[in-house]
């Protein structure tokens, strides 16, 4: 228990830095993500095909491939930054934003498809049609999926430990080399503090879930 | 006098001829459609006029939602055109977006955004479409709420109306689009009896008020009762196209008697 009062500085920095990835991924990824779903369902074929095409390989392929691009292949191109957590975040939200259209889509389908056609009836455009009718009536059935999402995005922000950037896990494997007879006191403590992330998460799911509910 | 006589003669001799219906508002010509193997509809050819209300009737099957839902392009169609107002319906896009909001459509499940309330249902479109401001857009949104009788259920939502104070809200909804013609795909297939009465005498009351309408239809009273013109379906194809009158008491063709005969019996 000491060794995580002690190190209680390093954790919170951890936390700090694994919830700012989280974080600006997780915005990143739920705006590219909307933006693949409305793709997907568009009149635009080719637009079809885009999205079709980087949801399945992002979405079927590990993570740390998409670090590793992220990280490695893109500074080989010229595309450069200061720092690797402009890498991480490219790698996070790119590879969440898969997710996030899936989900976005199955909601938009979830939407009888009377709403769609009364909303063209009456002149609309498809971008009318989608931000004023399909996505408000969606939300309620994407809130929970999309929550998962963000979940898994927090925990998955730890791969970026791995890629030269410090953060929650990071710290806790730096602190588990350092303190080798605490090791099981260091990563408990680290749980901890991802659960912290991860658990006020779930209930603003369900806190949300309640309040966008929509009679039928 | 010669050409009074030859000219009344001509018309007695070629009825169709002499009538061709310049200010057609909405033309169909030779449309096609398949849905897979099944051939939905074949060749229609069908002109409505300014003003004129047209009930397509017929069997389950026969293609006049089809033919309804065509005429907005809520279906595509495989071959020929459809027109509305001299302007062939474009493919998707911006322009069909424009056209769309001249044409009225009503709904078998009313379809209202169940998200917005009743107010709002009705002046999204001419505040989002037109332009219109909020204030003159809700102003003519409650004027016509008023008028087919769901003026108090404003600020509710559509899932605490019931079917018929729904129907008539989206009837609303398409009128506050100002649309040049109106289309109703089955409008009372899915109310209770008791509430069929309220939407047909909306229906009714727009007819009298010189409305161009296309009404999908089983209700052979709306028919007898508003109609200009009955079009008859059946397996694809406008078997009869007649006034009311000729066509419930003198059906041409045996598949309109065989179908009149089922609806008598029950």
């Amino acid at each position: 228990m000491d060794v995580i009062i002690e190190n209680l500085p390093l954790y919170w920095n951890g936390f700090l830095r694994t919830l700012f990835l989280s974080a600006v991924s997780g915005i990143f990824a739920l705006i590219l993500g909307t933006l693949l779903a409305a793709a997907r369902v568009s009149p635009v074929a080719a637009l079809r095909g885009f999205s079709t095409v980087y949801v399945e390989v992002l979405r079927n392929t590990p993570l740390t491939i998409a670090f590793f691009f992220a990280a490695v292949v893109l500074p080989r191109i010229g595309v450069k930054f200061e720092q690797f957590e402009i890498a991480a975040i490219i790698a996070l939200s790119t590879y969440t934003a898969a997710f996030i259209a899936e989900a976005v889509r199955s909601g938009v389908n979830s939407v009888p498809v009377g709403q769609a056609e009364a909303a063209r009836s009456i002149g609309m455009k498809f971008g009318q049609v989608l931000s004023l009718i399909i996505l408000p009536q969606a939300l309620r059935t994407v809130i929970p999926p999309l929550i998962n999402i963000l979940i898994a995005l927090v925990k998955n922000s730890s791969v970026a430990g791995a890629f030269f950037v410090l953060e929650l896990f990071g710290y806790g494997r730096q602190m588990a080399n350092a303190n080798g007879d605490a090791v099981i006191t260091v990563l408990l403590g680290t749980a901890f503090f991802y659960l912290l992330l991860t658990v006020p998460l779930g209930i603003l799911a369900n806190t949300v879930e309640r309040k966008v509910a929509i009679a039928r | 006098m010669i050409g009074v006589i030859t000219h009344s003669l001509f018309a007695r001799f070629f009825p169709m001829t002499t009538h061709v219906p310049d200010d057609a508002l909405v033309t169909l010509n030779a449309v096609n459609k398949h849905y897979g193997q099944l051939h939905v509809l074949k060749d229609i050819n069908l002109k409505v006029r300014k003003g004129e209300v047209v009930v397509v009737i017929g069997p389950s099957g026969s293609g006049k939602s089809t033919l309804c839902r065509a005429i907005n392009r809520l279906e595509t169609i495989e071959g020929g055109s459809i027109s509305i107002d001299g302007k062939v319906l474009p493919e998707e896009g911006k322009e069909l977006a424009q056209l769309r909001a001249d044409v009225g459509m009503v709904f078998q499940s009313f379809n209202l955004f169940a998200h917005k309330t009743i107010l709002e249902n009705v002046t999204l479109g001419p505040i989002k479409v037109k332009g219109t401001s909020k204030a003159a857009a809700e102003k003519d949104a409650m004027a016509l709420l008023e008028r087919v009788g769901v003026g108090h259920q404003a600020p509710k939502l559509p899932a605490q109306l019931s079917g018929g104070q729904q129907q008539r809200v989206a009837i609303a909804r398409a009128l506050a689009m100002k649309p040049k013609v109106m289309l109703f795909d089955e409008p009372t297939s899915a109310l209770d009896p008791e509430m069929i009465n309220e939407v047909l005498d909306v229906m009714v009351q727009l007819a009298k008020e010189g409305m161009t309408m296309i009404v999908v239809t089983h209700e052979m009273g709306f028919a007898r009762k508003a109609a200009d013109r009955v079009v008859f379906m059946a397996d694809g194809q406008i078997v009869e196209d007649a006034t009311p009158e000729e066509f419930f008491t003198n059906p041409k063709s045996d598949r309109a008697k065989d179908f009149l005969s089922k609806l008598l019996t029950h």
